[in-house]
């Protein structure tokens, strides 16, 4: 796993000793992007919370790479800011002074030969005053079209050679292409230069403690498994909602859309993650292999007409603020076709879930910000009380709350106190800022600290994207070439058109 | 909010507990423990206010139980039990009781607390200061998956050390041993750096800090090498010695804050190992609720077997007896010893 020097043979360690966290062996990390949003909100806090947690190496190195004309010093005070405004855990003098040790920051541009020989250099000072190793990952939070030319320019100068038992990583943020081609292409590139394995595709919501939790709770416990198929479930609706529009990302967004930005990778992650089988062991190939056999064993509906709806938000009041349409922001051409809300089904073709419909949507502008998975069970198929005292009884469901307020909710029938027999849905709650911690870590501290072990079992595979992209290609393919999105008033759940999608089938949305 | 009973019993407290749970408006607990604190009035406040705020960690139902002094025969015969009730705001994110027990009822506090136990939840029994020796055998102890105590609040630190040994129990733990998890940790990550044998420790640190000895141990039993201990003023721990056949590591803490990690051939490196609150340390001991058997290894390994090897004894034989006459002026001034703590923070 970690290729730490003599790990294997350190007396220290013992597996028993579960006291002891996993610290990442010595390492630095390079941010190229470092001046942008992702950067200063989460990147920069995850570092410092990790290390305020004890699990960076000590010598540890941040060196960030921008345009912007900063000394080392500027850098530090940048960071400095960001940690302070944004990180989880408090402020702690002792701990700044050990990372402010390793900071560095180097100017240039991506097509800047002499920035990349700095930035060279600088890591072989690191190596030497630091004592990092060699051992380097470099973080890519640049705009897609920059991949291809960073990848090259760190190739052309040595820097993704690992020699001597160092190793170098690439991290990459989605979108990983927008449809199958350019993502083969990128993985050619990105592949050319880096080993599979030494390259992390981070798909954030698996750093998520309630993601990992679908896991604990699916293989850990007895009482879910057994009704966890097509018997008891009637289906399964994958929700990602967000209360804001495209904000200033106008350029990124248009001509991308709703499915390729949330649906390809979050969302098919999720449901590949709900769906599949239980793996060999948690490692990362019996996960990815696990997850590998769930997506492939997906089909699309005959009639992509009737089983995917997309949209676009018009304007109107969200949550007590006027809004304007996604045509009208700055920006977009007013004949985008572009998609701010789609809604697809999907059936996986295995023995598990043959006919049990996944119902999976995403969109901006809706009614509030919520990521969650309903896994919703058939009626019970005889009901021994009378037509009126089951009125109000929906289907039972259990209700993986992703974000925000994480946890689980199971939803079912009891009695209403009184001398007549009501049944009435209630559920019941489990909440992990109740039950466990309030700061639970974050998912790009997860992640960071991931990339630095060398674990790679909650980062996507080259084979899992491309199967992703085979799943949604046909969609975007026929929306092309069929009718214009349907508009949605902000702040609604949606079009009327996605309801009727569900109509269709007998069934409804939750309202999240 | 907060309901406040005398003279009551276990089944008034536990309706009250309800009630006050209705009152605020979460009949719904997500309750993962129950912490039972057996303290004195003095160190009270110090162990509930730490327990608070480890709470927000681990949600729990908290349970003080305060033994009165009874001043005469007669207060003695009769017997009394106080109850404060918390819920809310008021007691971190669990519920807290507050139990005062006056008279012969002290001696079976027990019978108060079992009824009072959160159903299924493990239990935690945590003394902040005069533990029993025995803490499996001490009839509040046996309720609990896991005994915690405080060797540091000792009046002898060193031979309780040993009692603990001797009546370690699987569940036994010490916060002497939690407040040493960072220095392990980052001694670990040091030897993962390099692939050269250790052939000899010293630890150094404060005298009647059982910390010290106990990493002592700990590094003893894992490495198997002579460990020597030696005294400094403080603040703590201040430092380890690794003698490797590549040569010495060094992890150096003298301001109790900022430490530096040495090691031959490689840059010196500045490390965060800051001296910990209690809050923390019972975070941590809640985290986990097994049995935890690198400390019952380190513990057995035996305060007499450090400062034993050949060379050490040659070059420092008062090194070893040292300790003995300062223990017992240490005595003397050991009621402070919480105060002492408090200060060190």
């Amino acid at each position: 796993m970690s290729p730490l020097v003599g790990s294997g043979a350190n007396p220290l360690r013992d597996p028993a000793d579960r006291r002891l966290p996993r610290i990442a062996g010595p390492s630095g990390l390079v941010i190229f992007g470092v001046t942008g949003d992702l950067s200063r909100k989460k990147l920069m806090p995850a570092v410092y919370d990790l290390a305020n947690r004890g699990l960076l190496p000590p010598g540890f190195s941040l060196v960030g790479f921008a345009r912007r004309e900063w000394e080392n010093e500027d850098f530090a005070a940048e960071v400095h800011d960001a940690v302070k405004a944004h990180a989880r855990t408090p402020f702690r003098e002792e701990v700044w002074q050990q990372l402010i040790q390793g900071m560095r920051f180097v100017q240039g541009t991506f097509d800047d030969d002499d920035a990349f020989e700095r930035l060279r250099a600088t890591i072989e000072e690191l190596d030497k005053a630091q004592g990092t190793g060699g051992n380097f990952a470099f973080y890519l939070s640049v705009p897609p079209r920059s991949f291809p030319v960073v990848i090259q320019q760190l190739k052309k100068h040595g820097l993704a050679d690992q020699s001597g038992g160092s190793w170098r990583r690439a991290v990459i943020e989605k979108p990983f292409g927008h449809d199958l081609k350019s993502a083969e292409e990128l993985n050619k590139v990105v592949h050319e230069v880096f080993e599979p394995d030494q390259v992390f595709r981070i798909d954030h919501y698996l750093g998520k403690e309630t993601v990992q939790n679908i896991l604990a709770l699916r293989f850990a416990n007895t009482m879910f498994e057994p009704i966890w198929n097509r018997s008891f479930v009637d289906h399964v609706q994958i929700t990602m909602a967000e209360d804001i529009g495209i904000g200033g990302r106008a350029g990124y967004y248009d001509g991308i859309g709703a499915a390729r930005d949330v649906i390809q990778n979050h969302l098919l992650q999720l449901m590949a993650l709900t769906a599949m089988e239980e793996p060999a062991s948690f490692g990362a190939d019996a996960l990815a292999a696990e997850k590998e056999k769930v997506l492939g064993a997906v089909r699309l509906p005959r009639d992509l007409g009737a089983s995917t709806v997309r949209g676009q938000y018009a304007g109107g009041w969200q949550g007590g603020e006027k809004v304007i349409g996604y045509l009208e922001e700055d920006g977009i051409d007013a004949k985008s076709k572009t998609d701010t809300y789609a809604a697809i089904k999907l059936e996986v073709d295995n023995r598990r879930w043959a006919g049990v419909p996944f119902y999976l949507r995403t969109g901006k502008r809706l009614g509030r910000r919520v990521t969650e998975i309903a896994v919703v069970f058939q009626r019970a198929p005889h009901s021994p009380f009378d037509h009126t005292a089951t009125e109000e009884l929906g289907q039972n469901a259990i209700v993986i709350r992703v974000q925000p307020d994480e946890g689980i909710t199971v939803r079912f029938g009891s009695k209403v106190p009184g001398t007549s027999m009501e049944i009435r849905d209630v559920s019941m709650d489990f909440a992990y800022g109740e039950s466990f911690t309030e700061s639970s870590p974050e998912a790009y501290e997860r992640l960071i600290l991931d990339v630095l072990l060398g674990d790679a079992n909650l980062f996507p595979r080259t084979e899992e994207v491309e199967l992703s992209w085979k799943i949604l290609d046909p969609i975007e393919q026929y929306w092309d070439k069929h009718g214009r999105p349907a508009q949605y008033p902000s702040g609604t759940w949606g079009p009327a058109e996605a309801d009727e999608m569900l109509a269709r089938d007998g069934r409804s949305w939750r309202r999240p | 909010m907060k309901i406040d009973l005398t003279d009551t019993t276990a089944g008034d407290i536990n309706k009250a507990l309800v009630r006050g749970r209705r009152a605020i408006g979460t009949p719904a607990v997500g309750m993962v423990l129950t912490l039972v604190i057996v303290t004195d009035e003095e160190n009270a406040y110090d162990a509930l206010k730490a327990a608070g705020d480890a709470s927000r960690e681990h949600p729990s139902r908290t349970l003080v139980v305060i033994k009165r002094v009874s001043r005469t025969p007669r207060d003695r015969t009769t017997s009394r039990l106080d109850a404060e009730v918390r819920v809310g705001a008021d007691a971190g994110t669990g519920e807290t009781v507050v139990l005062r027990l006056y008279g012969e009822v002290s001696d079976h506090a027990d019978s108060v607390v079992l009824p009072l136990l959160l159903p299924d939840a493990p239990v935690v029994v945590w003394w902040p200061v005069n533990a029993p020796v025995d803490p499996a055998n001490d009839p509040l102890g046996a309720l609990a998956q896991r005994r915690v105590t405080d060797t540091y609040a000792a009046e002898q630190p060193v031979r309780e050390l040993s009692a603990r040994a001797e009546a370690y129990t699987p569940g036994d733990t010490d916060l002497s041993w939690t407040r040493i998890t960072p220095w392990r940790s980052m001694l670990a990550a040091a030897l993962d750096q390099v692939t050269c044998e250790v052939r000899g420790v010293e630890v150094e640190g404060e005298e009647f800090n059982p910390s010290c000895e106990l990493l002592a141990m700990w590094l003893a039993n894992r490495l198997d090498v002579p460990v020597r201990r030696s005294l400094s003023s403080g603040p703590g721990l201040t430092a380890v010695r690794m003698e490797t056949t590549c040569g010495p590591i060094v992890l150096d803490r003298a301001d109790g804050s900022l430490a530096t990690l040495t090691i031959e051939g490689q840059p010196a490196r500045a490390v965060a190992l800051k001296r910990r609150e209690t809050a923390e340390l019972i975070a941590e001991e809640l985290r986990r609720l097994d049995p935890d058997d690198t400390y019952a290894s380190a513990l057995r390994y035996g305060v007499e077997r450090l400062n034993t090897a050949p060379q050490a004894a040659a070059s420092e034989p008062e090194a070893a007896e040292a300790p003995a006459p300062a223990k017992k002026a240490a005595a003397r001034t050991a009621k402070k010893a919480p105060a002492r703590k408090a200060a060190a923070k």
